[in-house]
């Protein structure tokens, strides 16, 4: 009898402890119980104390606000227009070296000029100040997102998820070409006046050595991500944000117009991507491996959940402390560089036991 | 002196009506022609879908739409919506010739509509769900809203006003704030009209509304759409299958088969026509 005998699914579902009315399922278990493991091995080693220790930890979380930053572009262009958008790190990418562009007062598309017009115009003047440069930037990401709804989206209503999906990987590749074409492919260094270098007041105070821009980057991310909280929960556009995602004959059924809603949601991702490509230009310099920081938000998407703005920071926060604690500790008795994939590994072990995330919407089909 | 119009002080129908009329409130009148179509042809590809239809609606009345399947029925309310654009043929909306729209612009023209399958917002609550339906009375900026105070709060406000009385007509207070998705299926379809109603149209479709519902629900069903009909003076074009409501609660009839139209008329006269007969009970070829 099927009735008596729980099946496989049913069981493993059902494993898992309920604290004081929070249930607790096998993938939390397995996580909190790593994470307690991890705890006692350093405890015993009476790593607690250490400063160096913390300053790994510090330096993990700081790292994670950045990969935080990428994936909350991902997280609300998926939650309010059910597209997976591969091109997000290459809207970063994009985003930072038109803001350079500007900065340094480059000509667009220079080389395409002198080859086809014989114009050789590299430079037009000094470059805007920072701020300036910020708002024209900002208002090519807006450009650039109407494009993108009038040129890949609009044809595309009512398809399904991975044809989108397809769509925004094609729109990557074009993007970093024109990325190329308009601003050259020589790595920049990227200043918009952030504070460099080691934190003094941190150092005296703690002894940790800690990046100042980084201490940065956080303070933009919080509030980046209070300001976007707000905007789509409490909002009448939020609603119609979340209206589009779910439904779209029926968002266009009670009067929403798609393309607005589109342009807007890529407008706020277009904003993301400009915030995320200031922060890690200023880190690593403007240079086209940025795209591929993409490729480290997806883990922590796996673990945040794609439709959750906190799951987006907490997964990013887990991901860097992680793979930096792993790196320094356990790193060195296996043969080091263990960041390269110890994201990947950890969302694999999410996927395995937890495939909605920490905070994504569960997944219940009805049948 | 005549009583006041309430269920108590009338014995009949008649006297319930006569009543009404002595305290001048409005009785259930059919107006002009409110949307006219004329020579609608819909093709997909070689497949004709509707094939030179014309028929009207009036004011105030409730309009079957009715055909054995694949007659072209969601198709016809695809055209009126605007999510599909006829080959050929003409809409005229309220004596003017409609132009290529939009189904938003469409929408904000006060033309709301159901879905054959339910079309909701699988996750938000009935209460967000009804909501969107104001979208199109909303006028407050985006950065009112952004700034969530002011003029936006009290438009909030109102329009909160305006749902939960749809709410209460609908009788879905208990699930105010559940997510849809979990309803069960014939509430959801419930608040799918709740959102249509939403937007106070001047012409709601619905396609289907009562398909897939059990004999209680669908009682349920008629009573609203009678009563909204009735108290609101909306106009009505719906799609059924289920021929006993179709005769029971519609004004007029029009009859599609294999995209064209067989039959238009009264109830009592669409049940007389041959052709419509013949198209649902089949005829012999030989």
């Amino acid at each position: 009898m099927t009735d008596a005998t729980p099946s496989m699914v049913e069981r493993l579902t059902r494993t898992g402890v309920t604290v004081r009315g929070i249930h607790l399922g096998p993938g939390a278990l397995l996580g909190l119980g790593a994470a307690a493991v991890v705890l006692l091995v350093l405890a015993v080693q009476g790593l607690l104390i250490d400063v160096f220790f913390w300053e790994v930890v510090i330096s993990g979380l700081l790292a994670g606000v950045m990969y935080a930053l990428v994936a909350l572009g991902f997280v609300l262009i998926f939650k309010s227009s059910g597209i997976f958008n591969f091109a997000q790190g290459v809207l970063a990418l994009f985003a930072a070296l038109t803001l350079v562009g500007f900065q340094t007062g480059q000509v667009p598309f220079a080389h395409l000029l002198s080859w086809i017009l014989g114009i050789e115009a590299h430079h037009w003047g000094d470059g805007f100040g920072t701020i300036l440069a910020l708002v024209f930037s900002l208002v090519v990401m807006i450009a650039l997102a109407w494009l993108i709804v009038r040129v890949v989206l609009r044809p595309l209503v009512n398809q399904e998820g991975i044809m989108l999906f397809m769509a925004t990987i094609g729109l990557a590749f074009v993007l970093e070409g024109v990325g190329d074409l308009m601003w050259g492919a020589n790595v920049k260094a990227l200043d918009v006046g952030l504070p460099q270098g080691p934190s003094d007041t941190i150092i005296d105070a703690t002894g940790m050595f800690v990046e100042k821009i980084e201490i940065s980057a956080a303070v933009v991310a919080i509030v980046l991500v209070i300001a976007l909280t707000l905007f789509s929960q409490y909002t009448r556009m939020g609603r119609a944000l979340r209206a589009v995602a779910d439904d779209h004959q029926a968002a266009l059924s009670v009067g929403i117009s798609l393309e607005t809603i589109w342009w807007i949601v890529w407008s706020i991702a277009g904003l993301v991507a400009l915030v995320a490509g200031v922060m890690w230009g200023a880190k690593l310099g403007v240079q086209f491996s940025l795209s591929l920081i993409a490729l480290k938000a997806l883990p922590v998407l796996m673990l945040g959940g794609f439709t959750s703005i906190p799951g987006a920071i907490l997964g990013g926060l887990i991901i860097g402390v992680g793979e930096k604690v792993f790196e320094v500790y356990v790193g060195p008795m296996i043969g080091g560089a263990t960041e390269n994939w110890f994201a990947y590994m950890l969302a694999l072990g999410f996927l395995l036991f937890r495939p909605q995330g920490l905070f994504g919407e569960k997944i219940i089909e009805r049948v | 002196m005549s009583h006041a119009p309430t269920a108590a002080a009338a014995e009949t129908d008649e006297e319930y009506a006569a009543a009404e009329e002595a305290h001048g409130i409005a009785v259930r009148q059919i107006g002009e022609v409110v949307m006219d179509i004329r020579n609608i042809t819909l093709r997909f590809g070689g497949v004709t879908a509707i094939r030179d239809i014309s028929f009207d609606i009036r004011e105030g009345e409730i309009r079957a739409i009715i055909g054995p399947n694949g007659a072209g029925k969601s198709s016809m309310l695809n055209v009126i919506n605007g999510f599909y654009h006829p080959q050929d043929g003409e809409i005229w909306y309220r004596g003017k010739k409609r132009g290529p729209m939009k189904p938003h612009q469409i929408a904000r023209l006060g033309i709301a509509r159901t879905f054959q399958n339910i079309a909701l917002f699988k996750g938000m609550t009935t209460l967000d769900n009804i909501m969107t339906g104001r979208l199109t009375k909303m006028r407050r900026n985006m950065i009112w809203q952004a700034l969530w105070t002011g003029p936006a709060e009290r438009e909030e406000i109102e329009h909160r006003a305006a749902v939960e009385k749809i709410i209460d007509f609908l009788e879905i207070q208990s699930i105010r704030k559940t997510p849809v998705g979990r309803l069960p299926y014939g509430l959801q379809k419930r608040v799918e009209l709740g959102r249509a109603l939403a937007a106070e149209p001047t012409l709601l479709l619905l396609d289907e509304p009562m398909a897939g519902m059990n004999v209680e629900e669908k009682e349920d069903m008629c009573r609203f759409i009678l009563d909204v009909n009735d108290e609101f003076g909306t106009t009505i074009a719906l799609i059924e299958h289920d021929m006993g409501v179709v005769m029971d609660i519609a004004d007029r009839v029009v009859v599609l088969d294999y995209g064209q139209k067989i039959g238009d008329g009264t109830p009592d006269e669409v049940r007389k026509n041959q052709a419509v007969i013949d198209a649902y009970l089949g005829v012999s070829h030989d």
